[in-house]
């Protein structure tokens, strides 16, 4: 890979991804459009993510990447070597000794610091496609702060269910204007956005990115009858014991046992490094 | 074409510009922070901060708006030579250069459109001092308040008055660099 | 104990192995050569050059071969490869009234200046499996004439001569670049052009089908569709003037649409046009009847909603690339939305019944 220029990109594509972080970052939930590369990895695969990190990075920093929370799924594993091999950066799976961390519908356990930023991989970054496919319209919508059709969307829910229906990319409003996609990690993660660390947000195949700087205003939509509920399994981790992480269910046997593990697979090693044991593990402690 | 058109860039541009980036990331996503910037020597009267930044993130498709001073045969060269970046008048500048005295008024920049915020000026202010003191600032990026010494409290607080639309700026003190979005709301208190 | 789903490396490690063993196949059979590809699947090659916006037939070739013959993997390769390229400048527009033509046609007209050539075109083969070529069978060779290398004029010059057609104007303004800016809507022709030469091929024709079939109808004949090699010229800022770097094959299909007139214009005919890399003329001629379907309001008709009048439909769903990408991204772990959607389905069904079993006993 040593023909590819340092992290991948040539310095003029760099340069184009750095204005509109910036510009991301000086209007904080604004989807900036920019012109996406293609990628050596298919769209809908991080390429935003992956655009972003390369822009970003420094030979000095270190890098860890997860999917789902976990560093050794697939994908995981294939962006860090991308970057392993064009950016010649250090790699990790220790979320506090990570300065970048590219994620795919996650945000770590361990609250990050202002020495770190999170790099946020996005499918659809617009949060009202939903409601409405033509980007003509959202555009409209963001730009005249018209966003009764979600707040209607939410209520039918309401009315139908009970509760709001979303579950996973669950909207915010930033600052109180603009409403925004915080990509498909579950509503649980949501209170986590008002965080120390730079959030960058890349969607490669819709060229846009969008940002929030750290103590940015995060709103979770809700109603004053109906406030948000980022819940989770109603369950502690079986291996680490850990009750406030968010949880995975797996499928232990045939007759559809189920244990819930930490999706946060470091959060979990480190857990039970320190000695706590979960259900599935009191045995080995005894 | 003179010496000075050619010296003064990135050694290693690819280094050097992810270097530059971060701090003028870490800049403006915290409105306040003071960062140092190093790796390019501008003929004057420009900034090694105004030049690093420039050779960051400026080449052809960001025309630039020299004011006053900066507005040199050496400086128009430098940043033609090393960014490929053409010169414009205010109503087209990615980026605009100049003292804060040479950039007014900032109403001749783009502040962008309700549909896309993000088509405004950059401006880039030379300015005599950057301290961490002076106007009290609050919003994105901070956590509780910060404070930076700014040349016109007022004007910037009238900018963040039209947000998402408005101006973004970066003040640059030899070689340090401070932001000032314009999500940032100022109170001009001493 | 439990183990996470561990090993993602090395799973990875030996899927790739895996594949490239698949990808030569039986290894007593002789290898294909890149060369053979290029020469013998040409028109695969010319597809994946024009899907991926880059004229090399080797590069197309081999990126055929790494990709198993799986025409949009090749494509996806040669667009990843093309993104790293430097970009020295750009070419003259091509003239295509230079054309030299292996193939010539037009519709409209039963003789034309410059003569019908049909060229090497399925068209009038009968399909039928030809079994010699399983046996490696040698070809006859081909008749030979002297080609006359005078330009051919195109077609639509003569009904324009008229002013039987609408008047194609250079606006003189240089086109936006797809590749190089976020697409932004509404979107001009130039732009629009971009986008259908290098959308996919199925669903071009899909789409250009369709309105054939009544979705925007606009009753298209092919005015004139030409394939051939131009010239590619360059201009030299330290020469001073433009020399040829190179030479391409195109096909352009010209259009010829009805169009009833309006209170300002006299009646008239309009202009749809495709222009592809390589031969590629299923692909020219769809993009043709798109574009017209496109220009709906430019020309003052109705917008009867057709997906092919859909500037942001076409052009946000053409692409293979986006396309397959997203598509394909479903496969990737979502375990983490799923388990959210799981717990707040558990969660109605339990609320639900309990509110049902209140009810029974009210």
């Amino acid at each position: 890979m040593n023909d590819y220029n340092f992290a991948y990109l040539d310095e003029q594509t760099k340069r184009m991804i750095r204005r509109a972080i910036l510009k991301g970052l000086a209007i904080p939930g604004y989807q900036v459009p920019f012109a996406s590369r293609e990628m050596p990895m298919p769209y809908g695969w991080g390429t935003g993510g992956v655009q972003i990190s390369a822009a970003t990075l420094t030979p000095e920093d270190t890098f860890k990447v997860i999917d789902q929370g976990a560093d050794d799924t697939t994908n995981a594993v294939s962006i860090r070597q991308f970057f392993e091999k064009t950016a010649e950066v250090e790699t990790t799976t220790t979320t506090s000794e990570a300065t970048v961390i590219q994620t795919r519908h996650r945000i770590p356990e361990e609250p990050l610091t202002e020495d770190q930023i999170l790099v946020y991989q996005v499918p659809i970054p617009e949060p009202l496609r939903f409601l409405e496919p033509r980007e003509t319209e959202t555009r409209k919508m963001h730009a005249l702060e018209e966003y009764g059709l979600m707040h209607v969307k939410l209520y039918e829910d309401i009315s139908q269910h009970g509760h709001i229906a979303t579950s996973y990319a669950y909207p915010v409003r930033i600052e109180g204007r603009y409403v925004m996609d915080p990509s498909p990690i579950p509503k649980f993660d949501n209170p986590k956005m008002e965080m120390a660390a730079i959030q960058l947000f890349g969607a490669g195949r819709e060229q846009r990115i969008y940002a929030l700087p750290p103590y940015t205003s995060v709103v979770s939509l809700d109603f004053d009858d109906h406030p948000f509920d980022p819940s989770k399994a109603p369950h502690c981790c079986a291996l680490c014991g850990a009750e406030d992480s968010y949880l995975d269910e797996v499928i232990v046997d045939d007759e559809g046992g189920r244990m819930f593990v930490c999706s946060d697979t470091d959060y979990c090693e480190r857990r039970r490094a320190a000695g706590h044991r979960g259900a599935a593990l009191a045995e080995d402690a005894a | 074409m003179s010496a000075v058109a050619l010296e003064g860039g990135f050694v290693d541009a690819p280094r050097d510009a992810a270097f530059a980036f971060r701090a003028l990331m870490e800049v403006m996503a915290r409105p306040g922070r003071i960062e140092e910037l190093a790796g390019a020597t501008p003929p004057a009267p420009l900034s090694i901060a105004a030049g690093v930044l420039l050779l960051t993130l400026a080449d052809h498709d960001t025309p630039i708006y020299l004011g006053g001073a900066c507005d040199t045969e050496d400086v128009r060269r430098w940043i033609s030579f090393h960014t490929g970046a053409p010169m414009s008048g205010p109503s087209h500048a990615a980026f605009a250069v100049g003292n804060w005295d040479d950039l007014q008024p900032i109403d001749a920049f783009p502040i962008g459109t309700p549909d896309y915020p993000d088509r405004s000026t950059t401006l880039i202010v030379e300015v005599p001092e950057l301290e961490a003191s002076g106007a009290k600032l609050s919003g994105p990026g901070i956590r509780d308040q910060a404070f930076l010494s700014l040349p016109d409290p007022e004007t910037l607080a009238k900018n963040n008055a039209r947000f998402p639309l408005g101006l973004d700026f970066y003040f640059a003190c030899g070689a340090r660099v401070a932001a000032l979005p314009r999500s940032t709301r100022i109170e001009a208190c001493m | 104990m439990y183990v996470a789903v561990k090993g993602g490396e090395r799973a990875i490690e030996n899927a790739h192995a895996w594949l490239a063993e698949e990808r030569r196949g039986d290894p007593s059979i002789d290898e294909l050569s890149v060369a053979q590809i290029r020469e013998q699947l040409s028109l695969a090659v010319n597809r994946v050059m024009a899907e991926g916006s880059l004229f090399d037939p080797d590069l197309a070739a081999l990126a055929i071969k790494q990709a198993r013959g799986d025409l949009i993997e090749a494509i996806f390769l040669i667009r990843a490869y093309r993104t790293t390229l430097p970009r020295f400048g750009s070419s003259e527009p091509i003239e295509t009234s230079d054309m030299q033509c292996d193939r010539r046609i037009s519709a409209t007209f039963k003789d034309v200046p410059g003569g019908q050539i049909l060229g090497p075109t399925f068209d009038y083969t009968h399909r039928l499996i030809d079994f010699k070529l399983a046996a490696d069978g040698e070809i006859p060779d081909a008749a030979e004439v002297p080609t006359d290398p005078e330009p051919v004029p195109h077609v639509t010059g003569f009904l324009n001569k008229e002013g039987l057609i609408e008047e194609a104007l250079d606006d003189e303004e240089a086109p936006r670049d797809l590749t190089r800016e976020p697409l932004e809507l509404p979107a001009d022709r130039a732009l629009r052009l971009q986008a259908l030469t290098r959308a996919d091929e199925g669903f071009t024709l899909g789409m250009a089908y369709s309105t054939q079939r009544g979705y925007a109808r606009n009753h298209a004949f092919v005015g004139e569709l030409r394939i051939g090699t131009v010239p590619v010229e360059m201009d030299i800022p330290e020469l001073g003037f433009a020399i040829e770097i190179g030479e391409i094959t195109v096909t352009e299909c010209e259009s010829v649409n009805q169009f009833k007139g309006s209170k300002t214009e006299r009646p008239q005919f309009t202009r749809g046009y495709g222009l592809v890399f390589g031969q590629t003329e299923r692909k020219a001629i769809s993009m043709a009847l798109v574009d017209r379907a496109l220009r709906w309001e430019e020309l003052g008709e109705d917008f009867v909603g057709a997906p092919a009048q859909d500037a942001e439909f076409v052009l946000y769903h053409g692409d293979n690339i986006q396309a397959t990408g997203f598509l394909e991204h479903i496969k990737l772990p979502h375990y983490v939305d799923f388990q959210s959607e799981l717990e707040l389905v558990r969660k109605l069904r339990r609320e639900a019944g309990a509110s049902q079993v209140q009810e029974a006993a009210e």
